[in-house]
């Protein structure tokens, strides 16, 4: 008898939904968006699931995510959410516009798409199809390659609805958009958000981009964004994940800079059961510059894994990446770095680090730092290591008179602190920076403590020792 | 003080301290010499608390108690201080929040209050100019970036703002030019008092010069072989330790 594994089992049932409910889907796409979702499903329907014989996909296996059933939702959910609980918390001290998906779609209480004083539009990109059909054209599903995997191809089928955001040329704006993915369902949910955000030309944008969870069911999250950073423009970019251990997120993300644009990433990955980060960016003019940063916490049986694809299309651009992480208990922690130089782009910065801690013998890290350079004027490094907590270290701080468990502290603290100092948002990096703290210390909970929750900010964290200004 | 009786001492089961004995009395210095790998360093790590060690016999008691019983922290509150050969750096923790978390569990062990961060920047004013340590390296990670002359200033810094009772220097002087050597020496000087003791492990005697002990002990292949007065160092300058060798009764 012939033994279907689960995900070809899952495969078929998605295929099969999209066949019988394929009006349902994309319903004010334009001709070419309707084109490419269809194109995308057959392309899905080719390929399926990604899995290990994939190269990409060597060290990080989705077998065990299929082993569980998962329900897709057609339209949004009726019970309303606790809007107010949603919207009354922010970063404390800090000045963000919050927009949310809840568990997939748009949160509103009245209007989806919303546009700023200066122009800037953000809300639903479902709405954004509607009302700015050309805008969106111009710049959907551009910067995607639904030949990557199967994810991105049934995610450009599948998806409904997502955060778009778009600041129009020379506008700067003041206030960090926060969006904010919530799960909080209990009927095991497979979600597809697409995420669209156009920044214009010498235009600037800080978003933070965040995953929480606020219960403890089972999930499986597939985000694609694109985000179009035109010349000149800058966008600073914070992806914050705390999710709970239940959680499948895939997280692709591409980055299309034009000229003499910047571009500022850094995934912090505190929690979550598998999460992949899928990071692209394409330096497609002269003096781009794009740093690429992450920090990750896995413990437990825990699997994180990062992907960077930085491509130097064009002569004369920067790029920087530093990805440090803790590898704890049964966890496992992934990087692939891979910096693409072509044949004409001369003059090229590229540097990229990935550094980790394993603190058991059980936990894994693979870790391949890979360059393929055509152009022979360039300036290019990479190093990846893999080392343990520094003994001679622990000793030098105890033999101060500080405690094993606080020298430890210090010491993972420290270490993560290289890629949290760069946060360039100073509120921002405090809470991140106290968040991290909570986390190393076991102190950090799963929907009670993420950075909207605050209902506890009178809750105060003692620390033993005063890591604050390490 | 302290007092070491028929220490035997190994590492990776090769025995390094073969039957060691030292008294210190408060208020006394003390210099260990020797040659290379006889055991100097040994001693001092295993007094400090440095794990990797297998004693196999003796003892030490330090204020009364059994010193082997307390963590490498714990002896620190209680008043020792291991000035390292090797000063490790640590990229990411500041010194001066090592030194403000060092001196508040101190005060914790001792069932003071934390010092507030004025006075902390008050003492560490003072201390720094006491070893001449200019304040941007305190401001830098720990010992990150220093040169070899600055971390052994680093550790005398500390030790002064630690003021423990007992202080091991481990050949503080290696590495460091004859200015640097003076400014160690008079920071040590000047941290003296009749309530601690100091023990100055160095292989040349040009320490000596300027750091004056009140007993000179050689070590010879894990023992103390001679002990004397600060004379008993320039009899080993001027023959050198082959004499000892030849004296050794091995």
């Amino acid at each position: 008898m012939e033994t279907k594994y689960n995900d070809i089992i899952f495969k078929e049932k998605v295929v099969s939904l999209f066949e019988q409910n394929r009006a349902q889907f994309g319903a004010n796409d334009t001709t070419r968006m309707s084109e490419e979702r269809s194109k995308a499903f057959e392309q899905f329907k080719k390929v399926g699931f990604p899995d290990k014989k994939m190269e990409a996909w060597r060290n990080t296996n989705l077998k065990d995510v299929f082993a569980h059933n998962y329900n897709i939702q057609f339209s949004p959910v009726d019970e309303k959410s606790d809007f107010d609980k949603v919207f009354q918390c922010n970063i404390h001290n800090f000045d963000t516009q919050t927009i949310a998906l809840y568990n997939g779609w748009y949160l509103s209480e009245d209007k989806h798409l919303i546009t700023l004083p200066n122009g800037t539009i953000i809300g639903s990109l479902a709405q954004a199809i509607k009302e700015y059909p050309e805008l969106v054209q111009k710049h959907y599903n551009k910067y995607t390659n639904i030949e990557e995997n199967g994810l991105i191809a049934l995610n450009t089928a599948f998806s409904q609805d997502g955060i778009f955001i778009y600041v129009p040329d020379n506008v700067k704006t003041y206030k960090t958009i926060q969006m904010v993915n919530i799960l909080d369902k209990e009927d095991d949910l497979f979600i597809q958000n697409r995420n669209l955000i156009i920044v214009g030309k010498n235009a600037k944008l800080t978003i933070l981009h965040c995953d929480d969870s606020y219960n403890y069911s089972r999930s499986f999250t597939n985000t694609v964004t694109e985000v179009f950073i035109d010349e000149g423009a800058e966008v600073d970019h914070y992806k914050l994940q705390n999710l709970n251990d239940s959680t499948t997120l895939i997280n692709t993300t591409y980055f299309h800079q034009e000229s003499y644009s910047k571009l500022t990433t850094n995934s912090i990955t505190l929690n979550g059961g598998l999460i992949r980060n899928k990071i692209n960016v394409v330096l497609n003019g002269e003096g781009g510059e794009a740093n690429v940063f992450g920090v990750y916490l896995a413990d437990k049986e825990q699997h994180i894994d990062n992907q960077v694809f930085v491509d130097h299309a064009k002569a004369n651009c920067n790029s920087d990446e530093l990805f440090k992480g803790i590898i704890d208990d049964n966890a496992t922690a992934v990087f692939n770095g891979h910096i693409l130089v072509r044949k004409d782009s001369q003059h090229t910065n590229a540097s990229q680090t990935n550094r980790n801690m394993q603190l058991t013998d059980k936990a894994t890290v693979y870790t391949k730092p890979f360059l393929e350079i055509y152009a022979d004027d360039v300036k290019c490094n990479h190093g990846a290591t893999i080392g343990q907590l520094d003994e001679e270290a622990m000793f030098y701080i105890q033999s101060r008179g500080i405690g094993d468990y606080d020298a430890r502290l210090l010491l993972l603290y420290a270490f993560a602190a290289e890629v949290i100092n760069k946060i360039s948002v100073d509120t921002l990096r405090e809470s991140i920076d106290d968040l991290v703290k909570k986390r190393l210390r076991g102190e950090l909970a799963i929907c009670d403590q993420c950075v909207l929750q605050c209902k506890d900010q009178e809750k105060t964290y003692e620390f033993k020792i005063d890591i604050s200004k390490i | 003080m302290l007092k070491i009786k028929n220490l035997h001492v190994s590492i990776n089961g090769k025995e390094i301290l073969q039957g060691l004995n030292l008294k210190v009395n408060k208020g006394e210095v003390h210099a260990i010499m020797g040659p290379n790998g006889t055991g100097k360093s040994t001693l001092a790590n295993i007094i400090a608390g440095k794990p990797g060690y297998h004693v196999d016999k003796g003892e030490i008691i330090y204020k009364g108690r059994n010193l082997f019983e307390m963590p490498p922290e714990e002896r620190a509150q209680e008043g020792v201080f291991l000035g390292f050969q090797y000063p490790v750096e640590i990229p990411g923790v500041s010194m001066t929040n090592f030194m403000r978390t060092a001196i508040n569990e101190h005060r914790k062990y001792k069932g003071l209050d934390p010092m507030s961060a004025g006075e902390f920047l008050k003492l560490m004013k003072e201390k720094q100019q006491l070893v001449e340590i200019h304040s941007k390296l305190t401001n830098r990670s720990v010992n990150e970036g220093f040169s070899g002359g600055e971390k052994k200033k680093n550790e005398i810094f500390q030790m002064a703002m630690l003021e423990p009772e007992l202080a091991i220097l481990d050949e503080t002087d290696s590495g460091l030019d004859i200015d640097a050597l003076k400014i160690v020496a008079n920071g040590v000087n000047k941290l003296k008092t009749k309530d601690n003791a100091t023990i100055v492990i160095t292989h040349y005697q040009r320490l000596l010069d300027y750091i004056v002990p009140d007993f000179v002990h050689i070590l010879f292949d894990g023992k103390i072989v001679k002990s004397g007065g600060k004379e008993l160092a320039l009899i080993l300058e001027e023959k050198g330790y082959e004499w000892i060798k030849d004296e050794s009764p091995n």
